[in-house]
């Protein structure tokens, strides 16, 4: 496959950037995206240009390093992570734009790479529980109801990749925030921060300047991992019930 | 408790959904209401003086009548300032947009904000052509709302101004309700269809119901 490549290339976090143009010749259909990234940076560096800056990790779809805005989807056109795409989805002779993750509370580091240690505060805000768990437990020692357990499993499977953020009109944050605040709020085990949780980690994603939720359902779509819209309802309720709660004390 | 709540982006987003809700309420009323206008001037003159005197002879004249226009300022107000600081925090949010980029989410979605501020002109207009008769066309008559309502409809303005808004609130409602339904957590997986198929009617309901009066005027048959 031959692509026309147009690539965001910004030298630093302070340096103006603008699209760059590339041609990529002998990409196969089953390199993934980041192979033919890796294959158009081993050409510049070749010749002696800066190979372009992007994050990527375990290449498994499991660790949330990669990210990327491709022809205007976060992660691109399968619902699956950067990693785990491959050009069997492009057709030879396309014309791709790569962009990073926008969001002022994700600022550009270099190229493609944004810094979204935003994310690890809003964890550090309510995102663990304090109860030793040790490791696994005997399954009779805690009874977590089924439907409770599927819950919590469909919300920790995500990565905090940030394609909800990527994909949002607004940028906002809600949709990760709101599989960590319901992975934990329905578990026993997370029960002791039920409240504290929802109000410290919502009140640090409007800090970290993450804008709000106008429902328009882009998240959910872009979301590698499937996280539901409704994750957002489940989080307001939570949110509402924390409120009352501790205002009644 | 107040103040967590108007400090928070989740908060300021309730009290976007309470005060719609409230606006909700009262425009269903209003529009049942304004289809009284075709069974004739008699009824429908007799409905509008009926609005000042309810609650009598406990409330005085138009008191019941203040109470409601009270809470309905105060409803539009939240809601204009919540939905100005949410905008604003947004539009902040991403302020290096995509090179590439698509068409997003559905119409009536993309069209809130605009939206909203159509409605917010729109309720101006309303009450300064029917409520207090300042730029009413052709005689403002204080108390003969059936005469002032023919006026309104036979201008050409007075009708794109009315369809343009109805139009803009139907949309409104249909991501507006449904909106609502999610920031106050009682939307769920197997309620969604409900509340998006109530958010349609709702939407439809009411555009039709408003928009009858000046299809009534035009085609003769409120005169």
């Amino acid at each position: 496959m031959k692509l026309t490549l147009r690539v965001w290339r910004q030298r630093a976090a302070d340096a103006d950037g603008a699209m760059s143009t590339y041609e990529v010749d002998g990409i196969s259909a089953d390199m993934s995206f980041l192979e033919m990234l890796d294959t158009l940076n081993e050409e510049l560096i070749l010749t002696g240009e800066d190979p372009v800056a992007f994050d990527h990790d375990c290449r498994e779809g499991i660790c949330g390093a990669c990210s990327l805005v491709i022809n205007g989807d976060a992660h691109g056109p399968e619902r699956t992570t950067t990693c785990q795409l491959h050009m069997r989805s492009f057709a030879d002779g396309d014309t791709i734009d790569v962009e990073p993750w926008r969001a002022a509370a994700f600022p550009v580091v270099k190229d493609l790479v944004v810094d979204r240690s935003a994310f690890d505060r809003i964890i550090q805000a309510g995102g663990y529980v304090t109860a030793p768990t040790g490791a696994a437990p005997e399954a009779h020692a805690t009874p977590v109801p089924k439907p409770d357990a599927d819950l919590a499993f469909e919300h920790a499977e995500c990565i905090g990749c940030g394609a909800c953020v990527a994909a949002c009109p607004n940028g906002a944050a809600m949709l990760f925030t709101s599989a960590k605040v319901n992975h934990l709020n329905v578990l026993p085990q997370g029960a002791p921060e039920r409240e504290t949780r929802v109000l410290d980690m919502v009140a640090q994603m409007d800090e970290e300047g993450f804008g709000g939720c106008t429902l328009a359902g882009e998240c959910a779509t872009a979301c590698p991992k499937g996280i539901p819209l409704v994750s957002i309802t489940g989080m307001n309720k939570e949110w509402l019930r924390a409120t009352r709660k501790v205002s009644g004390r | 408790m107040a103040r967590t709540v108007w400090d928070s982006s989740v908060g300021k987003k309730t009290v976007m959904a309470v005060s719609g809700l409230i606006m909700l309420l009262y425009l269903v009323v209003h529009m049942i209401g304004n289809l009284k206008i075709f069974f004739g001037p008699g009824e429908f003159n007799h409905y509008a003086h009926w609005l000042r005197t309810v609650g009598e002879p406990f409330m005085h004249y138009e008191w019941t009548l203040w109470l409601i226009r009270i809470v309905l300022v105060a409803a539009v107000v939240a809601h204009a300032i919540s939905a100005y600081q949410l905008s604003r925090r947004d539009i902040r949010a991403r302020p290096a947009k995509y090179v590439h980029r698509k068409a997003r989410a559905s119409y009536a979605t993309r069209t809130m904000r605009w939206g909203g501020i159509i409605l917010a002109l729109f309720i101006v207009w309303h009450i300064l052509d029917l409520t207090t008769g300042t730029v009413h066309a052709g005689g403002f008559q204080e108390g003969h709302p059936y005469q002032n309502i023919v006026d309104t409809f036979s201008t050409w303005y007075g009708n794109v101004i009315y369809v343009v808004a109805m139009l803009a609130l139907g949309l409104h409602i249909r991501h507006g309700f449904w909106s609502a339904a999610q920031t106050l957590g009682v939307g769920s997986r197997t309620r969604d269809r409900a509340l998006k198929t109530v958010a349609d009617i709702l939407a439809l309901l009411l555009t039709a119901g408003f928009l009858a009066v000046p299809v009534g005027v035009m085609t003769g048959v409120v005169n």
